[in-house]
């Protein structure tokens, strides 16, 4: 047999094993919450634009949903509420609707009476930046452009992940920043 | 004037000739979207699609409420008009490659549908190899000879001797 077969196949069974473990390595990376707050772009559902990078200076609140996610349901009037709330203090809410269809997502803001911006996250490029988990998960933007934590669960009154106060806590710190 | 008998065979066959058009009308009409056509096209082409959020389930025996929205939506697609092509390049658009049960041939992708092949070629050179080695170390006919083994000079020339002192 000549010696480059023997080589050539140790050669590939070390690349895809260096391949998969990557991939692992990738795929087992915590959801970020500290550090820069990867950026994206975002279309809502009645065609505006924003570049989370563009809103410096004000504190963001990035909320992954789906109308398809039960728990989603569980902290949508709370997120709508506390919205109107902190709208006029320099609090923007981004709602980034994954992998849902568009029929089923414009029904369920119809349903919570949602005003805050909402868009479709196209080929989960932004839940892919964030390494989500699930939904719902929300992630909390400084005014810096920082990110300072997240919720890995839904927003609700006794919440293991965070309560409804913890969240309002979390916004009063950030908007003292 | 006609006869009763005249006059009754006319009126059976305008009525025949009624009955049957309207039979083809009924039958000419197009599916509509309740029928059962659609919904075996719509399982079809879900079949080819994956759940984005349940790996490895394809759309087609996925029971989540997403993949029920997302069958809704291929339905809906199709009564519109649009193709099978043209479905599953909007569920790309919308949901990334991912949803294909394959993905498509580009870039990095390559390596998904090369490296099987070079596999299969390497496996098959190695197993030639091993086999052709196998018969010849045995002396199987049509095999090219196996070179002699090598002896020593000095055990040759001792079994040169050996043999002559016989």
């Amino acid at each position: 047999m000549p010696r480059w077969i023997p080589v050539l196949i140790f050669v590939l069974v070390i690349a895809v094993l260096i391949f998969f473990a990557l991939g692992l390595r990738v795929r087992n990376e915590p959801q970020p919450s500290s550090g820069p707050a990867p950026d994206f772009k975002i279309t809502s559902f009645e065609g505006q634009t924003i570049r989370l990078s563009e809103l410096k200076g004000k504190v963001v609140v990035i909320n992954f949903w789906a109308s398809w996610c039960p728990p989603c349901r569980d902290e949508a009037p709370f997120l709508e509420r506390t919205w109107r709330q902190y709208k006029d203090r320099g609090v923007v809410f981004i709602g980034v609707d994954y992998v849902d269809t568009d029929s089923a997502a414009k029904e369920y803001l119809k349903q919570y009476n949602i005003t805050y911006f909402n868009g479709t996250d196209l080929q989960s490029e932004i839940s892919q930046k964030y390494r989500i988990k699930g939904v719902p998960e929300t992630y909390f933007v400084g005014k810096d452009g920082n990110l300072y934590g997240n919720s890995l669960g839904p927003i609700t009154k006794d919440s293991a992940f965070m309560t409804e106060s913890q969240f309002i806590l979390k916004l009063e710190e950030l908007l003292a920043k | 004037m006609r006869s009763n008998i005249e006059i009754r065979t006319s009126k059976m066959f305008w009525a025949v000739l009624i009955a049957l058009a309207i039979s083809a009308l009924v039958m000419s009409v197009p599916v509509n979207a309740q029928s059962p056509n659609l919904d075996d096209e719509v399982n079809r082409i879900a079949k080819g699609l994956y759940c984005p959020v349940c790996p490895n389930t394809p759309l087609d025996v996925c029971n989540t409420q997403a993949c029920a929205d997302w069958r809704a939506d291929i339905k809906k697609m199709l009564q519109e008009g649009k193709n099978e092509q043209q479905i599953r390049d909007a569920f790309v658009a919308r949901f990334g490659p991912q949803v294909l049960g394959a993905p498509p041939a580009e870039g990095f992708n390559w390596l998904a549908y090369i490296l099987p092949v070079i596999g299969i070629i390497l496996g098959a050179a190695v197993a030639w190899f091993t086999v052709r080695a196998w018969l010849v170390g045995r002396g199987v006919p049509g095999t090219s000879p196996a070179s002699a083994p090598e002896i020593p000079k000095e055990y040759a020339e001792r079994i040169e001797k050996e043999l002559k002192e016989l």
